[in-house]
């Protein structure tokens, strides 16, 4: 019994090693006073200081939150919209295809993702001489048709969960149906949607491959300006801008956690008490 | 008359149900208030069928529902008593037929704009919202004026006795303050016709006998017509002033309790409401004050007489297991029929034993005897020879 368990605690530890210790490792050197990496010089916190007097990559940063927050805005609102007609549609032919036809930018490599879109711009460019010229405005665009299609699984599959009766309460309670929406459905998805948010928010300010695609001259989202740099060799002052952005998503991951913890408690004792 | 014949009863038969209304009348105040016969009908079903997929639900269903009753659709699972009842709600659009609410044709109409309100099964109380805005969502929803939405929720809720339960959430109350929640949410639109479906389902026993009592009291004190969906036949009986039996999509038979469980029309309501002992037989000889079935298992048996039956005709002698008596002697008169057998299974159930007695020919009778008096030890016990008999009049003689 004793050694199984040295077992499974190195298992332990070997795997967590591999997932964090890259992390740990760059997080450690962002405080490195030294200018070469693998040379510890003591602590100090000069490359921060550089970060905020870096006016690209704090522009940079800004894009990519504007980008982040207006294309997960849209996509929550459409991806919901997509989730509830799926579920309201009733039965019709073809019904499972169109249910896997939101679903495919899951898994649609995102090279292709962002080729096929660069060409829809490049095509509506030269019929309709729109977009003028890509940036800022192509990314939000890009952003949103791919996070779209995460958001409406997420709500999809939450409104599987949701007791049809209570809508037809409302309604039989004298509700039109998009009241019915608005009062019933749309406060017991909420949950979803936020989660869907969240994902869409994260998953637009981690992209870099489709906004290599969609951009143009000016626009650079953060990713972007941290995978040029790199190239260049590994500057210290994006240790310090890596730590800082695990940090800010390590405090946001464990808010969302501790409030879906909550959530499923309190569903579970409704679920409970209505049993 | 008109509201007893709709069904298939036989019409030779109304003088005996016309005696019996008597009699529940006078007994039964409930039922006389609510039993006009001269009234206009205040729910019209007409010719109504659902088909899902080429299924027939609900088939060629007639129905008239007076104002102010309490009328109950008893069926079993899968029956199409749910479908019907949302066919009055207009959760479904009907394949064929109409439906009439106080003369106004309603087929069609979606939900909200029905003068009707459902309570479903799982009681559907929104969990995101208090008790108090549950009950106030409908009257909100019609644009009733906010303070007396204040007013008529609370007085509702005092109704169904839940005053001080305003803030709670749902997922606070138990079982049965969900079900009166629902309950008020329904009926504090005044609607004209209440559904309720399988309102008491989710109840345990004591509750739900507790409840049936309440709701005949709400229903009373408010007067709206209420239908009530139900598989219990001891629910239906108790509740409703009529009962529709429903089977395969089809009413078998309508009527009020008495007549539906003392007149079944058919062997099919005899058999799930309540419990029967069905004999099977053709009619031998008819004489004035009885027939004779030639029964399969006894032989030559006395009925009373019954309109409509022929010599050589195929019947079946349908007997309540209350009416049949259980002693250990034989009884002879000119009008009771004696069988002799032995006992094989006794069931206790504290007010009354249910005997399962097996006669010479290996058919099995049923009988349920009152234990009017105290005693320590059963007074007949497995094996023990005993004689079961019953009265002409106790038989029911059943053609289909």
């Amino acid at each position: 019994m004793r050694q199984r368990s040295t077992f499974l605690f190195t298992t332990l530890a070997f795997g967590y090693a591999f997932l964090y210790l890259p992390i740990v490792i760059l997080m450690v050197y962002s405080f490195n006073d030294s200018r070469i990496q693998s040379v510890w010089n003591g602590f100090s916190l000069r490359w921060y200081a550089s970060l905020l007097d870096n006016a690209q990559v704090i522009d940079a940063a800004l894009l990519s939150l504007q980008i982040a927050l207006i294309s997960a805005t849209i996509a929550t609102v459409l991806g919901t919209l997509a989730g509830l007609s799926m579920t309201h549609m009733g039965r019709f032919k073809g019904r499972l295809l169109f249910t896997g036809l939101i679903a495919a930018p899951l898994i649609m490599p995102e090279v292709i993702t962002g080729l096929s879109l660069l060409l829809v711009f490049v095509s509506t460019e030269q019929l309709i001489g729109w977009p003028e010229s890509r940036g800022t405005m192509t990314i939000i665009i890009a952003h949103i048709t791919f996070s779209m299609a995460f958001v409406a699984v997420i709500v999809q599959s939450r409104l599987s969960t949701v007791d049809k009766s209570l809508e037809e309460a409302a309604m039989d309670l004298g509700g039109r149906p998009y009241r019915v929406a608005i009062d019933v459905t749309l406060p017991l998805i909420a949950p979803a949607m936020v989660a869907g948010w969240l994902l869409a928010f994260t998953l637009s300010l981690d992209d870099l491959v489709i906004a290599s695609f969609v951009s143009g001259p000016g626009a650079n989202t953060l990713p972007m300006v941290i995978f040029s740099k790199v190239k260049l060799g590994v500057a210290p002052d994006i240790n310090a801008l890596a730590t800082l952005i695990i940090t800010v998503i390590g405090i946001g991951v464990v808010i969302a956690g501790f409030v879906m913890q909550r959530r499923e408690r309190a569903r579970i004792t409704e679920y409970q008490a209505t049993r | 008359m008109d509201a007893s014949e709709i069904g298939t009863m036989t019409i030779p038969m109304n003088e005996k149900i016309d005696n019996l209304l008597d009699d529940a009348t006078t007994g039964n105040a409930r039922l006389g208030n609510r039993h006009d016969s001269n009234a206009q009908p205040f729910i019209r079903i007409e010719n109504l069928s659902k088909e899902f997929d080429g299924v027939t639900v609900v088939d060629s269903v007639n129905l008239d529902i007076y104002r102010g009753e309490l009328f109950a659709i008893l069926g079993g699972s899968g029956c199409g008593k749910t479908t019907l009842l949302r066919l009055l709600a207009g959760f479904e659009t009907p394949s064929t037929g109409r439906v009439i609410i106080d003369g106004i044709d309603m087929t069609g109409l979606p939900p909200y704009q029905r003068p009707v309100n459902m309570m479903v099964q799982s009681y559907a109380v929104f969990p995101h919202m208090t008790v108090e805005k549950n009950v106030a969502y409908g009257l909100k929803k019609d644009g009733v004026d906010k303070t007396q939405i204040g007013e008529q929720v609370s007085q509702m809720l005092s109704l169904v006795q839940l005053s001080g339960y305003e803030t709670r959430k749902p997922h606070q109350l138990s079982g049965g303050q969900l079900q009166r929640v629902a309950l008020a949410r329904a009926l504090v639109k005044k609607p004209k016709v209440l559904l309720l479906d399988e309102p008491l389902a989710a109840l345990d026993k004591k509750l739900r006998e507790r409840t049936q009592f309440e709701l005949m009291n709400i229903q009373d004190q408010l007067g709206i017509t209420f239908v009530v969906v139900t598989h219990d036949q001891e629910e239906a009986m108790n509740l409703a002033t009529r009962i529709a039996v429903m089977d395969d999509g089809r009413f078998v038979q309508t009527g009020t309790p008495t007549h539906v469980y003392e007149y079944p029309t058919n062997r099919f309501v005899a058999d799930f409401v309540g419990t029967t002992n069905m004999f099977e037989g053709t009619v031998s000889r008819i004489a004035d004050e009885h027939l004779l079935i030639d029964t399969v298992d006894f032989g030559d048996i006395k009925a009373s007489p019954t309109p409509g039956t022929n010599v050589g005709n195929q019947v079946w002698l349908a007997v309540r297991p209350e009416k049949i008596t259980i002693s250990k002697e034989s009884i002879t008169s000119e009008t009771t029929t004696c069988i002799k057998g032995v006992v094989t299974d006794l069931g206790y159930y504290g007010n009354r034993t249910i005997y399962r007695v097996t006669t010479e020919t290996s058919a099995v009778i049923e009988i349920s005897a009152q234990n009017q008096f105290r005693a320590s030890e059963p007074i007949l016990d497995s094996e023990d020879e005993v004689f079961v008999s019953w009265d002409l009049n106790s038989g029911i003689v059943l053609k289909e």
